[in-house]
């Protein structure tokens, strides 16, 4: 029988949820990784078995990526370790914000976004990482800044056709894109406003949330932007706003649905300065139509007030059909829909604030 | 000449559930850098996690050498002799 797993990294440890393909009473494993930061999880499940990773960081100890291969119920690290900056690069890893596996057609790749910002390449299925030295060594990075977060790549997109291209997006310095397998990189900003410069229209340095895109439409992406929601329809070389119909353009995840290249969803917050859900409520948004027009997903949800924002990866969909899609917030409370956001349930709460949220039906 | 490294309980796991692991050298005399180097031979995880990957202690390992941090003393170049004990306990950190 299929079962789901939800994984769910918070800033105290990793917790699982448990359910089955119907995903709509969900049980919960856990903690896992106590007094770690959990800041991404991955699932892998282009293989035999899937595999599972979280990239938590210990205030004390340090940061590691550790994979499971029992659905979280041992984790391991190779002895020496899975991800490291080798000595020329005169750099030590912070945080892995993104375990990010590479489309089917490439098995055994997976990447990994990191602070200080870079890119890692792992060719034995996320066991060794390796950096990728065109992004290390690009001109920009000396001028790549710090959001509060830090100065790490959160996002990693492989192309999904094309294993030569590949977008990223870091805060601060926006996206960037290769077309030749990681050796080159260029910056993909034109559109994206960055409202806290001097020169909102830079060639670099925006703070791009998060992005998202869909296999189905290879060129089209979408950007939550500190400040504005974007789609670009070539690859990421022009930008159009998509926020008219939301509450506000400010925000920080974004997610499409697995099956429908033109439903997308975020999660508005009221601006930069007052970073508490748009409506006083917990409510998702979800376009249908590619970001024409926007509504907002409230069945199921808090019917209260409530003012705890979703961070960038704390919203995710599942690859289900009917689609799935997760919602932690960072009071620690985590909603599922089994209907593509249609109703929700609730998964957790009182748990440590959720720094992100990854499902799969297995 | 040998030094002991002492473990508080959550880092035992990375080196083989023991609180004290022995770390011996030809010489007559070593540093706390070359004893947390040492650690790479046997117990890579545990040296991570005192040190990163460009060996600097990490900020919130303390490491005592009796009743001294090793931070008010020479930090990793502090000098060892036999016998030595290091002590090794998390900051108050972490939020």
């Amino acid at each position: 029988m299929s079962e789901a797993v939800l994984l769910i990294g918070t800033k105290k440890g990793l917790w699982i949820g448990r359910s089955d393909a119907e995903r709509r009473k969900w049980t919960l494993d856990g903690p896992q990784f106590e007094m770690q930061g959990i800041y991404s999880v991955g699932i892998d499940t282009r293989g035999d078995r899937p595999r599972l990773f979280t990239g938590g960081t210990s205030e004390h100890w340090g940061p590691a990526v550790f994979h499971s291969d029992d659905l979280g119920r041992t984790w391991d690290e190779p002895p020496q370790g899975s991800i490291g900056f080798p000595a020329e690069a005169d750099a030590s890893l912070e945080r892995v914000w993104q375990i990010q596996p590479a489309p089917a057609d490439q098995p055994g790749v997976v990447y990994a976004g990191a602070q200080p910002s870079s890119l890692w390449k792992s060719t034995d299925g996320g066991v060794r990482f390796e950096l990728v030295s065109g992004l290390w060594d690009h001109p920009h990075r000396k001028d790549w800044g710090a959001g509060f977060g830090g100065q790490a790549i959160h996002t990693v997109l492989p192309h999904p056709t094309d294993p030569a291209r590949m977008s990223v997006a870091m805060s601060t310095g926006g996206v960037y894109r290769t077309s030749d397998g990681g050796d080159s990189w260029e910056p993909a900003n034109h559109g994206i406003k960055a409202h806290f410069m001097p020169d909102p229209d830079p060639e670099f340095g925006q703070c791009v949330h998060k992005l998202a895109g869909h296999p189905a439409v290879p060129e089209r992406m979408f950007a939550q932007n500190h400040h504005g929601v974007y789609r670009s329809d070539d690859g990421g070389t022009i930008w159009k706003s998509i926020a008219d119909g939301l509450p506000s353009d400010f925000g920080f995840p974004i997610v499409v649905h697995p099956h429908e290249p033109d439903t997308v969803y975020v999660f508005p917050l009221v601006a930069d300065a007052n970073r508490i859900p748009a409506d006083g409520k917990c409510h998702v948004y979800r376009s249908r139509d590619a970001g024409s027009t926007w509504e907002a997903l409230t069945n199921g949800l808090p019917e209260v007030p409530a003012y705890a924002p979703v961070l960038r990866d704390a919203l995710c969909v599942d690859q289900a059909d009917p689609a799935g899609v997760y919602l932690g917030t960072r009071d620690g409370c985590v909603y599922a829909s089994a209907d593509a956001g249609d109703t929700w349930t609730e998964v957790a709460r009182h748990l440590p604030d959720v720094l992100t949220v990854r499902a799969a039906v297995l | 000449m040998a030094v002991v490294v002492k473990l508080p309980t959550v880092l035992r796991p990375f080196a083989g559930g023991v609180e004290r692991v022995e770390v011996t050298s030809a010489e007559a005399e070593t540093t706390v850098g070359a004893v947390f180097a040492a650690l790479e031979q046997e117990h890579p995880a545990l040296r991570r996690r005192l040190t990163d990957e460009q060996g600097a202690l990490r900020r919130h390992v303390n490491v005592f050498l009796g009743n001294d941090n090793v931070r008010d003393l020479d930090g990793l170049g502090t000098t060892l002799t036999d016998g030595d004990e290091l002590l090794i306990l998390p900051s108050v950190a972490g939020g």
